[in-house]
């Protein structure tokens, strides 16, 4: 029989959750916002549409819910040290794969702008494809296109360059970065208004960002006829500014969540998972930012 | 090694509820394993019956049953539904019953994870039902999926709703086995008992620890892949259209840094239950733990970075070709390592043929086979002539049901008297081991010469010189998915009753598996240790 | 040759008996890879039996090993376990001996596969370059170096015909001795031109170009299929080329080129045609060009392809100017390819007053070439 002090050994201990209604009505969220999706896109937009609503509501309900649960039995006192490195563990993990994902889409900028343009505009083994695409030649930003019929797709007018609102986007997020961790300095010493402060200006910086970026999109759309259309360019700029924006907002969201719990003084200085799962993911998106700043605006 | 606590004995503070909110809202690791393995059962039977559609329409030359179409659509789904509904929710399945047992645990991780993981899978597999009912039901419904499940576009991309439907099933599915993953590296890293070490663990444990590595890394692709082919059906990018500077290609390496890690993903667990399987039933402890669990890692990595071997015929640059090749050949290194490792553990051990160790051996065979013709396959120049013909076929089917498929089989026989508390009939499960495996070998093996011979793949109809081979191979397919009703029957009548089954249902049960769950009663009380059982 | 039924009892022999052993390794090719009839073909094929037989010896120590533990380790003979058996010096070196005899065996046949992707990849020089469009579903073949095009369809035959699936109306023409280059790709989606006799499989890739190439030692008919899942039609796409020697192969041109010179005269004449020769000419085009997907009696596949019969732009006089239009520049989002570039205006001209006249339709319009010229 175990008697060593540390909370490892003590199964009994571990909070096992009673049986959840939370995990099915996730289920059923997410079953009607991806049916709603499909039909939405495949011209029954009304019918889509409603199930798609309704699937975000469950999905809403669900996060208030679920995440409500878990905040009460922490402030409770279920959790002991084990419960938290199980938490942390799996939010490490699920970063991991929130990173393999935005990978994937790097990979693609990689593969399009190294191989696959260049084989198209004649370089390399496979030349003879330029025989097909006459005069296509392969610049980056791609601003002509190999097919010059512009029935189906439309070369942008010009590149989307990164000194201009990128940096400033770029100096913003980094700078909630630096508010964040402030933040996170103000809960270690108990100091629950640093703490407090530190996440409205993120929150703050954060939501500049987020409208930086929305009217860059939209300058982007109209003055330079960058869209999803656009080719190659456009789809891999706006695939992967489209889902690091989608992170940032998601991530905008935690974060208020979060400065309401701490202006409830939730977290003291050893018990604030949350807290740092937030932080984490917020770190993540910033990281994700400084690639896409150099691989997809400057280089 | 030796055990100094099991369990104690006031477990059963509070049973497991009543009625359906036991298995929807359950948040118990065993439950939730048996809903993987039962999902895994209805599935295989789904999956199976397309199999024996495609089967019945290639007995002759000649279009009898359905449009092409809707064959090929039953090709993408057979695959589809096996690889993710039957062999991943069952290996799924045995991971959760077994993990938390054979390290000590209360339950898994996060448990309510674990039911959010699981029941997506429904939800997962009404949508792929969809995706086959839907281009019928719609306006303008296009046709139908008839990629093969490797959705290529551009001909993905000229699919109708069905493909939106088997996208966000992909999805949905893909979010399964992220959560499900996390949960289960969480629970192998942060669950073991006290003295539980990594380097003790039984070998399933290890290879679910690295499979779920694999899925943390690579699914995410599949899902960024999939996202990008609904873009270019639906929002006017041109990633995979050399008109707009993309490149069908470059979908292609995405889906295969998915999908060969993938492969993984279907073997490993498998390869765990025979590191279990062997040992106890040759009675002795298995032979190089230490090399298979690094062999294991290395066959992981490898595996992450050989996926162009799929795709030798694309036109690759010279060097990327040789660099492929020989990091494929090598793959040949680590499951060399592990499968004679099997073998030395039957060398000079004591060995009895109970069910689960006649799945054994027929693996290391079979699944040798795959790898030879795994490696002729690796050789680009050869593959150029190989390249998507039944050879193929028969290669992959070699690989994936002796190495994942039977290992399943292998663990549900192992385990039955644990899980269930009653001994199988070993009678039929006998007859069940030989009535598989002739019947599979005699509808795969035919393939490879119809495939040589020049056959593609996913074709409906096929002249007459493969008609022969495509008979056999059909006669073979109808009694390999007959011989699964008797599967079903042992499994229903093990549940109903029969011998009581000791805690240790095996004489050579944890020779050299060093796992805990031998120390538990079968079958084991609703909570496994609510104690912590200490290993010294 | 056996008959059919001796031949289904042998194979179920060999193949229920027999897979233990690499039985590819057997001398009768109808159990192996196609015989080659190029140099590169060859060279794959010497490959590919160094694998097989490497193969065939592994398979057999492996089942020899089994065999020997089933026999002497069983727990009914008695056999005590050796518990200690893998803390032998054996059990500590393993790991390093079986990937060491592994990796020998694996760099064996690593370098001899290389030098074989070299032969394969040095496809520069060529004698004569075809390039081969793949299209849903018929393969297109235009010479490079001489201005002549063949379109190649699977010829419609009965399920019990020895080359049901196996034949085209016009298949490519190459000549023996020769280095033949080919340029592959597509008009659509992927497929991949294989006649596993002659030439090592690249896909057809829409907007790209693979190249691969062949010579060719024996005169014969060589054929393949689609090896790349194409859709609807994948099955039924046959590749075949005749292979015929130099001389025969140049007069084989000559009239080729005549017949092509002719057709085209035709074509660009100021002629008016009569509506039996547009019905008869566009029938034929439509079989050679349409049929695959519209289908003989234009009813199209419900959901798939739309049918042509009773259809409102065929039906309609006011929309003959779409139906051009659809049938030259194809229709956007749909499978519907331009047909602008591939078939001349009297071809165009035929195929449309055929559709809008046969089955029933009701439209009536005569189209003549010079219609088209101007649509175009």
């Amino acid at each position: 029989m175990s008697t060593q002090a540390d909370t490892h050994t003590d199964n009994a201990a571990y909070y096992i959750p009673e049986p959840s209604r939370w995990p099915i009505i996730a289920v059923f969220g997410m079953f009607m916002l991806f049916f709603g999706l499909v039909l939405s896109i495949n011209k029954m937009s009304l019918a889509g549409s409603l199930i798609m609503v309704t699937g975000f509501a469950v999905l809403a309900h669900l996060m208030h819910g679920w995440f409500g649960a878990v905040i009460d039995e922490n402030l409770s006192g279920k959790y002991n040290g084990q419960v938290d490195r199980s938490f942390r563990q799996g939010m490490f993990w699920f970063i991991t794969s929130e990173a393999a994902f935005f990978v994937t889409f790097f990979g693609c900028l990689f593969y399009l702008r190294n191989i696959t343009l260049p084989w198209l505009g004649g370089d390399g083994q496979l030349a003879t494809s330029n025989i097909l695409w006459e005069g296509f030649q392969y610049n980056w930003p791609l601003l002509n296109l190999p097919d010059a019929d512009t029935t189906k797709y439309v070369p942008a007018k010009e590149a989307m360059g990164p000194w201009g609102l990128p940096l400033l986007n770029t100096i913003i997020l980094l700078s909630s970065g630096v508010t964040l961790t402030w933040a996170h300095w103000g809960l270690k010493k108990g100091n629950n208004t640093q703490l407090v402060r530190g996440l409205i200006m993120t929150i703050t910086l954060g939501t500049i960002f987020f409208f930086v970026q929305g009217y860059e999109y939209w300058h982007a759309h109209h003055a330079m006829d960058l869209t999803l259309n656009s080719g190659v360019y456009g789809s891999t700029f706006y695939m992967l500014t489209g889902f690091h924006g989608l992170h940032v907002t998601i991530g905008t969201i935690m974060l208020i969540v979060i400065a309401v719990r701490s202006a409830r003084h939730h977290f003291t200085e050893h018990n604030h998972f949350a807290f740092e799962a937030v932080a984490w993911y917020w770190h993540f998106v910033d990281v994700v930012w400084i690639a896409l700043f150099i691989f997809v605006y400057w280089l | 090694m030796s055990v100094a606590t099991t369990h104690d004995h006031h477990h059963d503070h509070h049973g497991p509820p009543r009625g359906w909110q036991r298995w929807v809202y359950s948040t118990n690791h065993k439950d939730i394993g048996t809903m993987y393995l039962f999902f895994a059962l209805f599935m295989l039977f789904f999956g199976g019956a397309m199999a024996m559609y495609i089967r019945a329409e290639l007995f002759m030359p000649g279009v009898q049953l359905a449009s092409p179409d809707f064959y090929n659509n039953m090709v993408t789904d057979h695959a589809l539904v096996m690889v993710f509904g039957m062999v991943m929710p069952a290996a799924a399945g045995m991971a959760n019953w077994m993990i938390p047992m054979m390290i000590g645990a209360p339950d898994m991780a996060l448990p309510r994870l674990n039911n959010l993981s699981f029941w997506l899978l429904p939800a997962a597999a009404i949508l792929l039902m969809l995706s086959i009912v839907a281009p019928y039901i719609f306006p303008d419904g296009g046709t139908p999926v008839n990629t093969g499940w490797t959705l290529l576009p551009p001909l993905s991309v000229q699919n109708g709703i069905g493909m939106d439907f088997t996208i966000f099933a992909i999805h949905t599915l893909g979010v399964s086995s992220i959560l499900a993953s996390i949960n289960i590296v969480t629970t192998i890293l942060n669950m073991r008992a006290p003295g539980m070490t990594m380097m003790k663990m039984p070998l399933f444990v290890w290879a679910w620890f690295f499979t779920a590595l694999l899925l943390i890394a690579v699914m995410p692709v599949l899902a960024g892949a999939v996202t990008m082919l609904l873009f270019d059906r639906h929002f006017g990018t041109s990633f995979f259209d050399a008109a707009g500077g993309g490149d069908p290609i470059l979908f292609q390496h995405l889906f295969w840094f998915f999908g060969h890690p993938e492969v993984y993903v279907l073997l490993l667990p498998s390869i765990g239950v025979l590191g279990l399987v062997i040992p106890t039933f040759a009675r002795k402890p298995l032979f190089g733990y230490k090399a298979l669990v690094y062999g294991m890692g290395v066959l992981a990595a490898l595996g992450m970075v050989v996926w162009a071997h799929h795709q030798y015929t694309i036109g690759m640059s010279l060097v990327a070709t040789n660099y492929f090749m020989i990091g494929t050949i090598l793959i040949s290194i680590p499951v060399g390592l592990m499968l004679m490792n099997f073998i030395f553990t039957m060398w000079r051990g004591s060995m009895t043929f109970e069910t689960p160790m006649l799945f054994g051996i027929a693996i290391i065979l079979m699944f040798s086979f795959a790898g030879v013709t795994g490696v002729m396959l690796a050789v680009v120049p050869a593959d150029m002539q190989y390249h998507d013909t039944m050879f193929v076929v028969a290669h992959f089917h070699y690989a994936l049901i002796p190495g994942a498929v039977f290992g399943l089989y292998a663990g549900v026989f192992y385990w039955l008297p644990k899980w269930t508390g009653h001994m199988y009939n070993e009678r039929l499960g006998q007859i069940f081991f030989w009535w598989t495996t002739i019947s599979f070998n005699l509808t795969f093996f035919p393939q490879h010469f119809s495939g040589l011979a020049g056959m593609p793949r996913r074709i409906v109809d096929y002249s007459i010189q493969y008609t022969e081979f495509n008979m056999i191979s059909s006669i073979g397919g109808f009694l390999f998915g007959l011989s699964h009703l008797l599967f079903l029957f042992i499994i229903i009548q093990t549940i109903r009753g029969g011998a009581k089954a000791p805690a240790k249902p095996w004489e050579g049960s944890q020779i050299g598996t060093p796992g805990l769950e031998w120390t538990l009663p079968s079958p084991p009380p609703f909570h496994s240790f609510t104690e912590a059982p200490v290993i010294k | 040759m056996l008959p059919r039924r001796d031949k289904c009892l042998s194979a179920l022999f060999i193949t229920g008996g027999a897979w233990l052993f690499s039985s590819m390794a057997h001398a009768a090719y109808e159990y192996n890879l196609t015989p080659p009839a190029s140099t590169l073909t060859q060279e794959i094929f010497d490959l590919h039996m160094l694998t097989t037989i490497v193969g065939t010896i592994i398979m057999a120590l492996v089942t020899g090993m089994i065999i020997y533990a089933l026999i002497n380790f069983r727990h009914a003979k008695g056999a005590i376990p050796d518990q200690e058996f893998h803390n032998g010096w054996f059990g500590r070196w393993a790991w390093v001996l079986v990937p060491v005899i592994v990796l020998s065996i694996d760099l064996t046949i690593a370098s001899s596969a290389s030098s074989t992707l070299n032969s394969v990849e040095s496809h520069d020089k060529a004698d004569v370059t075809v390039k081969v469009i793949g299209s849903q579903w018929k393969w297109t073949y235009e010479y490079m170096d001489d201005d002549i095009k063949i379109v190649s369809n699977l010829k419609k035959l009965e399920p019990t015909d020895p080359l049901y699936l196996r034949d085209v109306d016009d298949p490519l023409v190459l000549p023996t001795g020769k280095r033949v280059r080919f340029l592959l790709t597509s008009s659509d989606v992927l497929h991949n031109w294989g006649i596993a006799e002659i030439v090592p499989k690249k896909i057809n890739i829409p907007g790209y170009i693979n190249e691969t190439w062949t010579h060719i030692t024996k005169e014969g008919t060589y054929r393949g299929q689609c090896y790349e899942n194409c859709g609807t039609g994948h099955a039924f796409m046959p590749a075949v080329v005749r292979a015929v020697s130099p001389t025969e192969y140049e007069q084989w041109k000559v009239a080729r080129k005549a017949q092509q010179a002719q057709a085209a005269a035709e074509a660009s004449a100021d002629k008016v045609w009569a509506k039996a020769e547009l019905m008869a000419k566009g029938e034929e085009v439509y079989t050679k060009n349409c049929l695959a997907c519209h289908q003989a009696n234009g009813q199209g596949l419900p959901g798939v392809f739309p049918a042509l019969a009773g259809s409102k732009i065929a039906n309609n006089t006011a929309a003959l100017a779409d139906h051009i239009a659809i049938v030259v520049k194809g229709k956007a989002g749909t499978a519907m390819a331009a047909w602008g570039p591939q078939l001349n205006d009297l071809d165009i001209a035929a195929v449309v007053t055929y559709e809008r006249n046969a089955w029933g339709n009701t439209a009536g319009e005569l189209v003549q070439p010079k219609d088209i010229k101007a649509a175009r």
